[in-house]
């Protein structure tokens, strides 16, 4: 920690560094850097803190998304009649809890943590950006677990559909998770005031619930343009054909894939948006 | 051990829009130079406005400046900012990011965030919590307590995982007297035990007194003096400040006291002079007996406090009175 023989000289900043840099054996110019936090410990850890918050916060939010999604099938099935919209119907209410809670949700999390300037506290930390981002994505991707295997189960009751294959909610949570939460975060992040955050988070979501709810062959074209767009899409249309009596596997890999392609993406730019929102 | 050379951050003129108006450019540093020793506790004085946070912040690699050198242990900050989280622990005004933790698992999170392992986080957090007198409030959430407690957990977590320099945004807004205490004693064992230097961010110009090695003042973004406490008080040394306490209103007919009028900070029936001893002293003469005694409910003669100093060095002009109320 000796410093200061280079401090009190006289000079530019410059100089001083080089001398710094140039002084050698028994003075150890330069200080040892604190341990850096690994990712994966780090990540842990900011799951596990994101976990506990909704403890505290969170759990009235999480029976509003499942009631959301509830009524949405109860109203849905005056006007459905079984078959392939039934699918769709109860694929698109169970992935809407996805996008309630990790589009939605985390946008406005991160919305807030931005502008009330919380984000210093992390920054402040030597900790990777990756693991703040991943462990608040997966964290809030968590939160919805116990409301989409309600509203999936709710759903295959009202429309008579085979409980058989649910198990597929193990590979769709988590990866319309990551696409849907890695995009609510780059949002949050992203946009200059939280109120845009919230709004484009609640857009997100009305997004999520009008096409991947509504069966897909009743859309105009350019809706379903739009429908092609939005990850949650995949998710809904792989969880949808596990339904079916001899589901095509293929094509629910192909549909999960592209959740996972999106997931990756959508998590690096948020991940870029927070290094982005973190050092002004 | 932290050297900061000439620097400057300017903010963006914004153009006005509907409801907000527009704000000019401002120069929030404005050149700063400052030399902080290690095991020092250096503190930043300044009004709302001044620059501290700007500066603080640019310190921390929280933001890079538009010229300049900072440099802390030997590291280049502004070249490096990231090396800046893993020297210095920084407390900043804000607690939203622990909020809806309870204090311990802020404290462990923080710690395991700094890079220790799970089981040192948590003998560094019961110790710290139990330092500063948390234990009995370890699981509740920040959000349930007062401002002075959730400041004091902030604080908790800032020290898990020691650091060798600590930058402390106002730390002990809010605190009762002996969570100050605590924030104090913990600060000064650090410092004994592993020479660890503070930079203490405050508008309280009672507690700078009392705490600081020395003391920087910024007004609009520049260094206006830096000395020790006791230092910058000789810069007024000839000076004493009077202050004179009227029963209704000041005997404006006595000749003396209506002289003493214009060199008067008025507040109510409250004046504050600065004098040169002798005026000082003519002028407690002239009020404690004649016609303005029966006027005069209180007076007190005093060396110059640091706000004097402030005053005295031309912070903020003029309609700024001090630092803190009186």
């Amino acid at each position: 920690m000796s410093v200061v023989p280079a401090e009190v000289l006289p000079g530019s900043a410059v100089a001083q560094r080089d001398r710094v840099t140039v002084a050698e054996g028994g003075v150890r110019a330069v200080a040892e850097l604190g341990a850096r936090a690994r990712l994966w410990p780090a990540l842990a850890a900011v799951y596990r803190a994101q976990l506990s918050r909704a403890r505290v916060a969170r759990i009235p939010l999480l029976f509003v998304a499942t009631f959301q999604s509830v009524g949405i099938m109860v109203l849905m099935r005056g006007v459905v009649d079984g078959g392939g919209e039934a699918r769709a119907v109860v694929a698109g209410s169970s992935v809407l809890v996805v996008a309630f809670v990790a589009l939605n949700l985390l946008a406005q999390y991160f919305g807030q943590l931005r502008a009330s300037g919380g984000l210093d506290h992390y920054a402040t930390l030597p900790v990777p950006p990756a693991a703040v981002v991943l462990g608040a994505a997966a964290a809030y991707a968590s939160f919805t677990v116990p409301g989409t295997l309600v509203t999936a189960v709710v759903g295959c009751v009202l429309f008579q559909l085979p409980l058989t294959h649910l198990w597929i909610l193990a590979a769709v949570i988590p990866l319309a998770g990551a696409a849907l939460a890695g995009l609510g975060a780059a949002l949050g992040l992203l946009a200059p005031r939280p109120e845009l955050a919230t709004l484009l988070g609640q857009l997100g979501m009305s997004a999520a619930l009008l096409l991947g709810v509504l069966p897909p062959d009743r859309l105009p074209t350019v809706v379903q343009y739009a429908r092609d767009l939005l990850p949650s899409t995949y998710g809904v249309e792989a969880f949808g054909l596990t339904f079916g009596a001899d589901p095509d596997w293929g094509v629910v890999l192909l549909d999960l894939a592209v959740c996972a392609g999106v997931g990756v993406a959508s998590l690096a730019v948020a991940t870029w948006a927070y290094r982005r929102a973190a050092v002004r | 051990m932290c050297a900061v050379r000439d620097l400057t951050k300017t903010y963006p003129a914004v153009r006005g829009r509907r409801g907000t108006p527009a704000t000019p450019e401002v120069r929030a540093t404005d050149g700063v130079d400052v030399d902080i020793r290690r095991g020092e506790i250096f503190g930043l004085l300044g009004p709302n406005g001044a620059g501290k946070t700007t500066l603080v912040r640019q310190l921390t690699g929280l933001m890079r400046p538009d010229r300049g050198s900072v440099e802390i242990l030997g590291h280049d900050i502004v070249r490096h900012p990231e090396r800046a989280a893993r020297i210095l622990a920084y407390l900043g005004q804000e607690s939203s990011a622990l909020d809806e933790l309870t204090v311990s698992l802020a404290a462990e999170t923080t710690g395991r965030l700094r890079g220790l392992d799970v089981r040192s986080a948590r003998s560094e957090r019961d110790a710290v919590l139990d330092e500063l007198g948390l234990t009995a409030l370890a699981s509740r959430p920040l959000k349930k307590l007062s401002g002075g407690q959730r400041r004091l957990a902030c604080f908790a977590s800032a020290l898990v995982g020691a650091r060798p320099f600590l930058v402390l945004d106002e730390p002990t807004t809010g605190m009762d007297p002996v969570a100050r205490r605590a924030v104090w004693g913990a600060v000064d064992r650090r410092r004994a035990e592993h020479g660890t230097t503070v930079l203490l961010v405050t508008h309280n110009v009672i507690e700078a007194e009392t705490v600081l090695d020395r003391v920087a003042v910024l007004d609009r973004g520049r260094v206006i003096a830096c000395d020790t406490p006791s230092g910058l008080k000789e810069q007024v040394a000839g000076e004493v400040r009077v202050e004179l306490v009227w029963r209704e209103r000041a005997p404006l007919d006595v000749p003396e006291v209506a002289a003493l009028r214009d060199r008067a900070v008025e507040s109510g029936r409250r004046w504050a002079l600065r004098l040169a001893p002798e005026e000082a002293r003519a002028a407690v003469a002239a009020v404690t007996g004649g016609a303005a005694f029966a006027a005069l409910d209180d007076f007190t003669l005093a060396t110059p406090s640091l706000e004097d100093v402030y005053l005295a060095l031309g912070g903020s002009a003029g309609n700024v009175r001090g630092l803190v109320k009186t």
